[in-house]
This record gives structure tokens, sequence and C-alpha cells, in this order.
């Protein structure tokens, strides 16, 4: 942020079931970034995700049920908002996003709106194949021609997001299959938020890779297709009436 | 002639009570039932004069004029379960927004009251002090 030596950092953990990993995720950022403040949502854990969370120094909001990543991550950005946070960053709880990325991230964001932390080339310990990997292909083709720039892991919830964007966020933030990640991207991208990806490795997930099966990569698939689909036709600005209220 | 009759009949008042007992047990809204209301309404209407139903289906052109019936009755019964997908979106997304603003709330309330207050949204009950000073928030239920 030009003319604006210190700027307010909130890193926002979206979190379900994540008892286990939470508390060294936390423990992680702190230690990588002592000066940003932690909000972790938790999106209607069974366990003991917000307490642990609360027990390792984060400010927790507890959803009262669970909404799906979109929704615990609309309510941090209605919070970053309002409490008028210059940068919100995403984290994901499970481990998989290495904290000492952040600083890169949001310096990303002195020429971007969002900056999304993308595993290298889409390689690395990743390999997709077959149906799965067209899908990727495809996301990355469509979102990178609309974004002007090289996108190629558009589905990572690694990101960093400037006031612009958290303004826009904090009103339209999908919870639908792949709404938290392709279609925010294409909501930022339509009202006219610069977005640009920062490689990053990513840590294999504790708890487990994404299916491989023929059948379910062919549904994620054709869920990306018609996600896809719906986020560039939608019309714009979105009519929803609980929406608008957010301008502080 | 008269089977008809009396089948229309009976599942037309059948409906009508259905209908008038959920209304008075608030069991239903009148939005909904005016829907229903109007579906029984041309129920009768066909049970006491079929011949209406004929013509219809000569004047459009169908050779069995139960044919016309049932299409009539899938493009309606279709259309309304329609219109309760897009009620029960429209209440998802305000129901969304309800759980994202209680979660803000409850956080902005123990960071100004301290960890102690008692919340009535309380699920996970928690160890906490009964004195807390807050007389707006009932006392905890667990």
């Amino acid at each position: 942020m030009p003319g604006r030596p210190e700027q307010r950092i909130l890193v926002v953990i979206p979190a379900w079931n994540e008892a286990g990993v939470i508390a060294s995720t936390i423990a992680e950022v702190r230690a990588a970034r002592p000066d940003v403040d932690l909000l972790v949502v938790d999106d209607g854990s069974g366990d003991a995700t917000a307490d642990v969370a609360e027990a390792a120094g984060a400010l927790v909001a507890r959803l009262p049920y669970n909404l799906g990543v979109g929704g615990a991550m609309r309510a941090g950005y209605r919070y970053a908002l309002r409490e008028g946070y210059d940068v919100v960053v995403q984290i994901d709880a499970d481990g998989q996003h290495d904290p000492n990325y952040l600083t890169e991230l949001v310096n990303g964001l002195g020429s971007a709106d969002v900056v999304v932390g993308a595993r290298f080339a889409g390689e690395g310990t990743y390999r997709a194949s077959g149906p799965r990997r067209w899908a990727m292909w495809l996301l990355a083709g469509v979102l990178s021609r609309l974004a002007r720039t090289r996108l190629t892991d558009v589905t990572s919830g690694f990101r960093a997001a400037n006031r612009r964007a958290v303004a826009v966020f904090a009103d339209h933030y999908p919870a639908e299959y792949l709404g938290d990640t392709v279609e925010s991207l294409v909501i930022a991208l339509r009202v006219g938020c610069t977005v640009r990806q920062l490689p990053v490795e990513m840590r294999p997930r504790t708890v487990g890779q994404a299916s491989q099966s023929p059948l379910r990569a062919t549904l994620y698939l054709v869920r990306a297709v018609v996600a896809l689909g719906l986020a560039l036709v939608r019309r714009w600005p979105a009519a929803t009436e609980t929406l608008g209220q957010e301008k502080a | 002639m008269s089977s008809t009759f009396t089948l229309g009949l009976i599942g037309a008042v059948l409906t009508l009570v259905v209908l008038f007992e959920m209304l008075r047990r608030h069991r239903l809204r009148e939005k909904y039932a005016v829907i229903w209301v109007v579906v029984v309404g041309a129920t009768l209407v066909l049970a006491v004069f079929p011949e209406l139903l004929t013509w219809a289906a000569d004047a459009l052109g169908v050779k069995v004029p139960a044919n016309l019936l049932f299409f009539g009755a899938i493009m309606l019964l279709l259309f309304i379960s329609v219109q309760l997908s897009y009620e029960i979106g429209r209440l998802e997304e305000r129901t969304r927004t309800l759980a994202e603003e209680v979660a803000l709330l409850r956080l902005q309330h123990e960071r100004h009251h301290g960890r102690s207050a008692p919340m009535p949204t309380d699920v996970a009950p928690r160890a906490e002090d009964p004195t807390a000073d807050d007389p707006g928030s009932p006392p905890h239920v667990s």
C-alpha cells in the first residue's frame, strides 16, 4: 500500500474439524509473522477446533453450523472490512500452506489486488491425470485469459487480498462447490480487480489427497465446467437481498 | 363419468380439509396454500364439467383428453417445484448471512466482555464465571 508504512494484516484460517493441526498452523504463522492478527473461522466443527485455536492465541469466530469454506471466508472478509484491515491472507488450516510465503504474498499486493499462492506450475509433488487434469487445465486456461496473466493453480486456497478485494469478497464470496476458489476469482476479475499468482511450494496434506478415481475425477470436471460457466455468465452485480450492506 | 366425478370430488375435499387444518395449526402459510386451493378449484370444475376437458383437448388437437390433463398437471407440479427450490435457495442465503453475523457478533461480544461473559447462543458449554456483568444476556443454559 503506497503511503502506508504499517499495514494491518489479518490472516484468516477457515477450519473444519482441524483440532489436530490447527495449533501448529497457528504457531507457524506466528513464527513467520508475529505482527499479524490471526482469525480462525471455525466452520461448525464437531471437535475442539475452536477451543484449541483460542488456546493457541488466535481470535476465533464460531459459525453455528457448517457453511463450507466460502461461508467461513466471507465471514472472515467481513470481519476484516469492519475492523479496517489493509490485507487479508487466507491460509488452509491443514498445514499444506507454508506461512513463510506470507510476506511474499503480501508484497505481491503492490502490483495486484489478489495474489494467489500457486503450486509450482501446477506440478511439484502433486500429479493429476485424466479428467482431473483436463479440469485443472480448463480452469487455469480460462482464468488466465480473463486475468490476462498466467494462472496455473486457481483452486489454491492460499491467497492474499488488499482492501479493494476484501470489500468485494465481504459481499460476494460464493459458498457453492468451487465457488470459494474459482468463482471468487472470476468475481474479483469481473469487478476489475487484478489477480496475480506467486509460485509457492505446498506441503503434502496431512489429512488425505484428493481422490484420483476416474469417476470422481470426471465428476470434478463436470462440476468445474458448470461452476466456471455459471461464474462467467452470471449477471453482475449480483442482486441478492442480503448483500450490499457492507459499505464500510 | 360418475366415478371420475366422485374421485375428483373426494380428492378435492380431502386436499381442502388438509390445507385448512394445516393453516389452522400454523403449519402452512397462506401464500403457499393459495396455489393448492387454486388446484383444488380447477379439479372441482373439471370433475363437475368433464366436457370442458374434452373440449379443450379437441381445440388443442390432443387425441386423448386425459393426456392433456396429465400434461397440465405435470407442468404445474414442475413449476411449483422450481418455485420451492428458488425459495429454499433464498432461505439458504439468508441463513448463511445470519450464521456469519452470529459468528462475528459472538466474537465481538467475547472481545468486549471477555471470555467469561455468558452467551445465549452457546452451543458448546464452557467453564465460565456466573457473576459476569452482562445483564442483557440471559443466564447460560447448558
